[in-house]
């Protein structure tokens, strides 16, 4: 079943089209990649589906309801979450009261204080940041808040769970546990749509790659596919493939 | 609203206190009447002012130069329908009053880049005052009005009465997720929005709240002055007290404003009679000073150095 | 009818002017410098009481006087920015934070100015007589002052937007206005840049004042309406955009004459009902980035 659909997604920044006529298709419970050179418009279509930005045209659909025009926050309390590429943890906050924002507010009707308190303790333990969990958000390290910002998107009940970059920066330690974190995630039965840089977690995790290039969709199938996809490994993967993954 | 928060140790010590000092002000005008309850008063007007400023501005960062709009919304109805209802009433819509304008206001504006915001906010004040000019001499045909007088008590305990209601207000509105949800929006309005937090809703609701009690606290000091206009009325003045008694006081805490508001109404009471001709020259560079050097105005300072003695004794230790 | 309409487009024009100067001068504060400078209009308040102060003690005519106090609050504007808005830069976590510290630092130096200015002038109004016969125009009698007034500001603001084209310290500036960082990168004294226009804004506004006092009387308390009026240009011409406070400045002396033609005394309350409709419609502007 689709939970997620896009047509004709277009988005002008003055006249330069970031996304340009983009359709996609996610269904429920995947594990959906989103990959691309810098400036693809990856990032883009994130801010498009979670209606930080409003496309020029086209429409998005979430669980076959159409989104496009509606507001971040209602968005977000329909059952969609993300993280973001820079990091926007609430910096002077605890952090479990990052993730009791997210309890109290994501969803609707929204929590007592008390549910609020335990269900951000338990995201705490799921994501692996219980002993942390009343320092100020901001003495934590990089790996760490995108941990909590992984912890209080969860914290709003999503169904679908936008991951920007979540791997970007970390070191092969913390990249194997946000790989399993991500695993883990997915058990819950929650779709994932991930933008990433690092090649081996979107080639193991996905089972299906989109790839954008220039804000439009030149390929999408399998990590089988696109590893071997002649337009794709010219336009990308090329430059990666030297670098090695 | 949480329960376990409002009946914790800390917090009942901390309404004890407040409770005791209520208890000794309300007092005053029988073990020190005359000039001291004038005083006083003064001091809760400010008192109002900035605690009401720093319910919305502290939190969010989003700087409102409006406080002088509010409260001469609150000092206008009190001329307009002072004479013809019951005291307690006119203040509830003193209030109300400000607080439509604040929706109106923050409907517009709050939707918008913070610059916006402070720059809509700073016009208002004149903007106000020269559409209340128009409006008297082309409409009306007067040209200010008389206010209806109260005696000096009577006004006191009403300054209390607005100030108690406005701690209760500001400190379970702090306590609850919608304080949570004001700080998030201050550090990270994106974030906030898209971890389900209605920021526009929150934003426009809290300044609304804290411009009634401006207002209300306008329209009980009206009957000070005995005649008004809508320059006397709306003085940016009263804008820049506030701004000034939070940023010297410090915005983090609720007795940051208290007692930056009553340090200055001193300040002000004493400059006026001494140098009348120079302390606005004075306030505005304390102000300035704040800004640069005070980032969390004086509690914050206290705070600081608090901790840097208690870390000296442990190391001592 | 048609000579009605002329009047009224002239003496739109003439107010216009003013609006140019001062709002050109607003946009380079806060365009590049970052700056939301509210106190303005009390540098306006103070090239007006300068002009006068010196055309009545030495006899000179005016303009002069007011070429002479220009470079003094030049001076003024750029080393307010360098000691005070410098260091609230290099405190600042962010620009947001930035902008937000030093408007309410402008707030305080708005009380500071007119606190000065009225120890300095006292309190009440001056006045002085500088070409003030009339002028025949189009059928209606204008006075020649405002038609020197408007004839300054137009001059003042195209030189001014010739030195942003054409020279190196121009082109430095207009670098600075859109990417400081980068700017600073590519070899520009950044530092130097956002407190010259600083000064520049703080010059133009200066320039303002001087020439509105040859034609207005003038008080201590002057500044505030013209910071308000300069704001709402600035943000009708787009936050940012130089050539777009200009020609919003005229664009806003039009619509203030016709409003003063059907209705006087209600002009700041159409300002301010433009101001709202452009932030329900278009926030950025007419020329905004």
């Amino acid at each position: 079943m689709s939970i997620l659909e896009g047509k004709g997604v277009t988005k002008y920044f003055g006249g330069l089209a970031a996304v340009s006529n983009v359709d996609f298709n996610v269904e429920q419970g995947e594990a959906f990649g989103l990959i691309g050179p810098n400036g693809a418009g990856k990032t883009t279509l994130f801010n498009l589906i979670s209606a930080a930005l409003a496309p020029r045209s086209g429409t998005i659909r979430f669980k076959g309801r159409y989104i496009t025009g509606l507001s971040p926050y209602r968005i977000c309390r329909m059952g969609v979450a993300r993280t973001f590429q820079i990091v926007k943890v609430f910096a002077d906050m605890p952090v479990l009261n990052n993730v009791v924002l997210g309890a109290y507010f994501g969803m609707s009707p929204g929590m007592s204080s008390k549910d609020a308190v335990r269900e951000a303790t338990e995201l705490l333990e799921f994501v692996g940041l219980s002993e942390v969990k009343e320092i100020p958000a901001k003495d934590l390290t990089l790996a760490n808040q995108k941990r909590l910002e992984v912890a209080r998107a969860l914290a709003t009940n999503p169904e679908l769970l936008l991951l920007d970059e979540m791997m970007a920066g970390l070191n092969p330690t913390e990249l194997a546990q946000a790989m399993e974190l991500v695993a883990r995630i997915r058990d819950k039965g929650i779709t994932i749509i991930m933008i990433e840089h690092v090649m081996k977690a979107i080639m193991n995790v996905c089972e299906r790659i989109m790839v954008l290039h220039h804000g439009a969709k030149i390929a999408e199938g399998t990590p089988q596919e696109i590893a071997t996809s002649e337009t794709v490994i010219k336009v990308y993967l090329g430059e990666k493939a030297h670098a090695g993954s | 609203m949480d329960i376990t928060t409002l009946t914790s140790k800390r917090s009942l010590v901390w309404w004890s206190i407040v409770l005791i000092i209520f208890m000794l002000l309300a007092f005053v005008p029988l073990y020190a009447p005359g000039y001291p309850v004038v005083l006083l008063s003064s001091i809760l007007m400010y008192v109002i002012m900035t605690v009401s400023w720093v319910m919305f501005s502290g939190p969010t960062g989003y700087m409102s130069l409006a406080p002088a709009a509010f409260f001469g919304v609150g000092i206008y109805t009190s001329a307009i329908i002072g004479k013809t209802l019951p005291f307690p009433i006119v203040v509830g819509i003193g209030g109300l009053a400000s607080f439509c304008l604040a929706l109106l206001v923050g409907a517009l504006t709050l939707r918008l880049r913070g610059i916006y915001f402070a720059i809509f906010t700073f016009g208002l004040v004149m903007l106000i005052a020269h559409f209340l000019l128009f409006w008297e001499l082309h409409v009306t045909g007067t040209r200010g009005r008389f206010v209806m007088v109260m005696g000096y008590n009577t006004i006191y305990f009403y300054m209390l009465g607005v100030f108690l209601l406005l701690l209760i207000t500001a400190y379970l509105i702090r306590h609850s997720k919608y304080g949570l949800a004001l700080l998030s929006i201050g550090q990270e309005e994106d974030a906030a929005a898209h971890t389900g937090v209605n920021v526009t809703m929150v934003k426009v609701i809290t300044f609304a709240i804290s411009a009634f009690f401006m207002g209300a606290a306008g329209s009980v000091m009206a009957t000070k002055w005995t005649y008004i206009d809508p320059f006397i009325a709306f003085n940016i003045n009263f804008s820049f007290m506030p701004v000034l008694m939070a940023i010297f006081g410090g915005m983090g805490q609720l007795y940051g404003p208290v007692i930056g508001a009553t340090i200055f109404t001193y300040l002000e009471e004493f400059l006026i009679t001494r140098f009348a001709e120079l302390y606005m020259l004075i306030f505005g560079t304390i102000l300035v000073v704040a800004i640069l050097y005070l980032p969390d105005g004086l509690v914050g300072l206290i705070q600081r150095l608090w901790k840097r003695i208690s870390e000296r004794k442990h190391v001592d230790t | 009818m048609i000579l009605t309409i002329l009047d009224v487009v002239i003496a739109g024009l003439l107010l216009g002017g003013i609006y140019a100067l001062i709002a050109v001068g607003l946009s380079l504060q806060y365009g590049v410098a970052r700056v939301l400078n509210i106190s303005h209009g009390e540098f306006i308040m103070i090239g007006a009481f300068g002009t006068w102060m010196l055309y009545k003690m030495v006899g000179i005519n005016p303009l002069i006087t007011l070429a002479m106090c220009g470079p003094v609050i030049f001076l003024i504007g750029f080393f307010l920015h360098r000691t005070l808005f410098r260091s609230l830069l290099n405190s600042s976590a962010s620009w947001d934070i930035f902008e937000g510290r030093s408007l309410l630092a402008s707030f305080g130096l708005l009380f500071i100015i007119q606190n000065i200015a009225i120890l300095t002038w006292g309190a009440d109004i001056k006045a002085y007589s500088y070409l003030s016969y009339g002028v025949n125009l189009a059928g209606a009698v204008f006075p020649a002052n405002r038609l020197v007034t408007l004839l300054f500001a137009v001059i003042i603001s195209v030189a001014f937007y010739l030195f942003l084209a054409c020279t190196r310290l121009g082109k430095a500036i207009r670098a600075a206005a859109q990417d400081p960082r980068t700017a600073g990168l590519m070899g520009v004294n950044i530092n130097k840049v956002l407190a010259l226009c600083f000064g520049f804004g703080a010059l133009m506004a200066g320039f303002a004042g001087g020439l509105l006092s040859m034609c207005y009387p003038i008080t201590a308390t002057m500044g505030m309406e013209y910071t308000i009026i300069a704001i709402i240009v600035v943000v009708l011409g787009g936050l940012g955009s130089i050539v777009g406070s200009f020609i919003g400045g005229f664009l806003l002396g039009i619509i203030g004459s016709i409003v003063t033609y059907i209705e006087p005394g209600l002009a700041l309350v159409a300002y301010y009902v433009i101001f709202t409709v452009l932030l329900l419609a278009r926030p950025t502007g007419i020329l905004g980035k």
